[in-house]
C-alpha cells in the first residue's frame, strides 16, 4: 500500500542516515516499548540470578523450604570453594577448551581450502562435489550417533580426544558459507599474481585469506559455540572421567553432589562463565558472526 | 570383454588405437590438468574427514539397520527390512516420534513469535542496545547441561522458584517435570529461554537491512508505528520468517539434551523424543541394527522437512 510512495522524491536523503526512523512523536511508543523490553529482559536474567543467589547460599538456606532471595545466614562463597575443592570443573573446562579449539581450527583449514576450490579452480567433478556437500547439509548429526560409535570403537578411538574431536570437523553448510565469501572477492586481485608467477596456495594465503578475515571470524565463532556446547556426541564418545567435556561432565555432577543445590548452581555458573565472558568482550563480531551464519547453518 | 581387457593389460602389450585416442584432448589442455589437480588437492583435506566421518557412517549406518548387530556381538548378519518392520509396529517407537512432533510444533511457534517480539522491541530504536541484546541472547551461550540445571532447580516442586511464586500468587503449585501433562511445556519453557536468542538475533539482522526510505515515505503517507510493522515490516521480513520458521523446525526435531537431562524421557515416557529412543536401542538395549533403522525412520522425516526448505530457498532466490 505505501509501496507508490517510495518513488516519491525525498528531500533529507543526506540527513537519513541519522534518523533511521523518524518518529519524534513516537516517544510514548517507545517508552512502551522500553518497558517490554525491560519486563522480557528482567524474566530472561531471573534463572541467572536465581542461581547466583542459590550459589552464594549455604546448603542448609539453599534447601531451605522458606524460598528467600535473602539467606538468614548470609550469603557466602562456601559452595565454589568446595567445586573447586573436589571438582572437576577446571579440568573439564579445559577439555572443552582444547578439544573445541581442536575442532574450530581443523573446520576453518579444510572448509577453506575446500570452498577455494569450488569457488575459483576450475576442475573436473566440481559439480558433483559441489551437490554432495550441499545434499549432506541435511544429515542430522544424531542420525550418525551409532554408526560412528562402532566406527570410533572399530578404530579404536574410544575414550581419547580424537573421538571428540575428528566427527565433528565437517561442517558443509560452513563450506558453503566461506564459497559464497570467496565468489565475491574481485577476481582481478589475483590475475595480476597470477602474471606474476604465484602458486595457488600462495594466492590462497597470502590474498584470499586476509581478505576474508570477518568471514573467517564468523565461521570460527559459530563452530567453536557449537563445539563447545555440543553434548550427545561427547557424552557418547567418553566414559573417562579425566576426558570428558564441561557440558557431559556437568551432566554427573547432578548424581554426585544429589540435593547439594548451592553447588549445583555454584558448578553450573562455573560453566557458564568462560563463554558468557568471551561474548563480553566480543559481543559485536559474535552478533555480527552469528547474523551471517545463522541461517545457513543449523 | 573385460576379461580380454584384463589379460591384455596385464601382458602389458602396448595397445596403440587406445593409447593414441586421449592425446589429441590431453595435449592443448595442460593447464586443465594442473587445474584437476589442484582442484581436488585443495579439496583434499576436507574430502579426508567427510568420506570417512560422514559418508561412510551414514553409509555404514544404513548397512547395520539391515543387520541385527549388537554391542554385544551376537548377529552380524543381513535380515533384511526386519528392523525397520519392527521399528513400525513398535508402540514406544511411534510414541517417541509423537512426542517429537508434539515438541516441535508447540516450541517451535513461540520461538518464532517472541524472537519477532524482541527484535521489533528493539528495532524500534531503544537506548542501551548492547544491554537487551545481551539479555535476550546470553543464555544460547550456556551448554544444556547449564539451562537443564537452571530449570530443574526452578522447577523443583517444593523449593523451586517457579512454584513459591505460583502460591505467593494464590495459585496451585504445579509439579512441573513430574506431570505427564506439564513436563512436556516446561521443557518448552526452558528451550525458549535458552535458544530464542538466536532467531532474535536473526531476525533483527533482516530487520536493520530493511531501507529506512520504506519507513519515511509511510510517515510521509501518516502511518503510525503499529501500520508501519504490519504493512511494511513484516511482509519484508517474509523470507526470513520462512528461513527461521524451517531452520526452527528441523532444530526442534533434533531434541535430545534438554529432555534427557531434565526428565530422562519421564515421567512414563511422556516426553521421550526419538533422539533419546535411538540412543536407548543402541546403548542400553545393544541392538545397535534395531536403533540404526529408527535412525533411518528419524532422518527420512528430516529429508522431507529439508526437502521442503531447499524448495522454499530456491523459490526465494529465484
Amino acid at each position: 500500500m505505501a509501496t507508490p510512495t517510495i518513488t516519491r522524491p525525498t528531500p533529507r536523503t543526506s540527513t537519513s542516515e541519522g534518523i533511521r526512523r523518524p518518529r519524534k512523536k513516537m516517544t510514548a511508543g517507545k517508552i512502551a516499548a522500553l518497558v517490554v523490553a525491560a519486563f522480557i529482559a528482567v524474566l530472561w536474567l531471573i534463572p541467572f540470578a536465581w542461581a547466583t543467589a542459590t550459589a552464594f547460599k549455604t546448603e542448609t538456606d539453599a534447601a531451605a523450604p522458606k524460598v528467600s532471595w535473602m539467606p538468614p545466614s548470609g550469603f557466602t562463597a562456601e559452595a565454589f570453594v568446595k567445586v573447586f575443592q573436589d571438582g572437576n570443573i577446571p579440568l573439564w573446562t579445559w577439555n572443552s577448551f582444547y578439544t573445541s579449539a581442536a575442532i574450530t581450527a581443523i573446520t576453518l583449514v579444510i572448509s577453506a581450502l575446500v570452498a577455494y576450490a569450488l569457488s575459483r579452480i576450475d576442475f573436473k567433478g566440481k559439480k558433483v562435489l559441489m551437490t554432495v556437500i550441499i545434499a549432506s547439509i541435511i544429515i542430522p548429526p544424531p542420525v550418525l550417533i551409532i554408526p560412528l560409535f562402532y566406527q570410533m570403537l572399530a578404530l579404536n578411538l574410544i575414550d581419547t580426544s580424537w573421538a571428540i574431536i575428528l566427527p565433528q570437523v565437517i561442517h558443509p553448510a560452513m563450506v558453503f558459507v566461506l564459497k559464497k565469501f570467496f565468489d565475491q572477492i574481485p577476481r582481478e586481485l589475483e590475475e595480476a599474481a597470477v602474471m606474476d608467477g604465484a602458486s595457488r596456495v600462495r594466492i590462497f594465503t597470502q590474498i584470499i585469506l586476509p581478505l576474508s578475515r570477518p568471514i573467517l571470524a564468523a565461521v570460527a565463532i559459530f563452530v567453536f559455540i557449537g563445539a563447545w556446547n555440543n553434548f550427545l556426541w561427547p557424552f557418547i564418545a567418553t566414559n573417562d572421567g579425566a576426558l570428558l567435556t564441561l557440558p557431559v561432565g556437568l551432566q554427573t555432577i547432578k548424581s554426585a553432589y544429589g540435593i547439594q543445590y548451592a553447588q549445583n548452581m555454584a558448578s553450573a555458573l562455573l560453566a557458564a562463565l568462560p563463554l558468557i565472558l568471551v561474548f563480553l568482550f566480543f559481543q559485536r563480531q559474535i552478533i555480527k558472526g552469528v547474523a551471517t551464519t545463522g541461517l545457513a547453518g543449523t | 570383454m573385460s576379461s580380454s581387457l584384463a589379460s591384455r593389460r596385464s601382458t602389458g602389450q602396448p595397445d596403440i588405437a587406445t593409447g593414441i585416442q586421449p592425446q589429441p584432448t590431453r595435449r592443448p589442455s595442460r593447464s586443465r590438468t594442473r587445474s584437476n589437480l589442484s582442484g581436488w588437492g585443495f579439496a583434499t583435506p576436507f574430502l579426508v574427514f567427510f568420506l570417512v566421518f560422514l559418508v561412510w557412517p551414514i553409509l555404514y549406518g544404513l548397512y547395520m539397520s539391515l543387520t541385527g548387530k549388537s554391542l554385544t556381538g551376537a548377529n552380524d548378519s543381513l535380515i533384511g527390512f526386519a528392523n525397520y518392520a519392527e521399528a513400525l509396529a513398535d508402540a514406544d517407537m511411534w510414541r517417541s516420534l509423537g512426542n517429537t512432533l508434539y515438541f516441535t510444533v508447540i516450541s517451535t511457534v513461540p520461538l518464532v513469535l517472541v524472537a519477532l517480539v524482541m527484535a521489533a522491541l528493539l528495532n524500534v530504536g531503544l537506548p542501551a542496545q548492547w544491554l537487551w541484546r545481551l539479555s535476550y541472547f546470553a543464555p544460547y551461550l550456556l551448554a544444556s547441561t547449564v539451562v537443564s540445571l537452571f530449570f530443574t532447580w526452578m522447577y523443583n516442586p517444593q523449593l523451586g522458584l517457579i512454584n513459591d511464586f505460583l502460591s505467593k500468587m494464590g495459585l496451585p503449585k504445579v509439579a512441573w517435570l513430574n506431570d505427564p501433562n506439564v513436563a512436556m511445556w516446561a521443557i518448552v519453557i526452558a528451550t525458549l529461554w535458552w535458544t530464542v536468542g538466536f532467531n532474535f538475533l536473526l531476525y533483527l539482522a533482516a530487520m536493520q537491512n530493511i531501507p529506512a526510505q520504506h519507513y519515511e515515505a509511510a510517515s510521509l503517507d501518516g502511518a503510525g508505528a503499529w501500520r508501519q510493522f504490519f504493512s511494511i515490516t513484516l511482509p519484508q521480513l517474509t523470507p526470513t520468517t520462512v528461513m527461521i520458521v524451517l531452520l526452527q523446525i528441523l532444530a526442534s526435531l533434533k531434541i535430545f539434551d534438554q529432555v534427557y537431562q531434565m526428565t530422562a524421557g519421564g515421567p512414563g515416557g511422556s516426553t521421550r523424543p526419538v533422539v533419546q529412543y535411538i540412543f536407548e536401542a543402541g546403548f542400553t538395549g545393544y541392538r545397535l541394527g534395531y536403533s540404526a533403522a529408527i535412525s533411518y525412520i528419524f532422518f527420512g522425516l528430516i529429508v522431507l522437512v529439508s526437502v521442503m526448505q531447499f524448495a522454499v530457498t530456491r523459490r526465494r532466490s529465484a
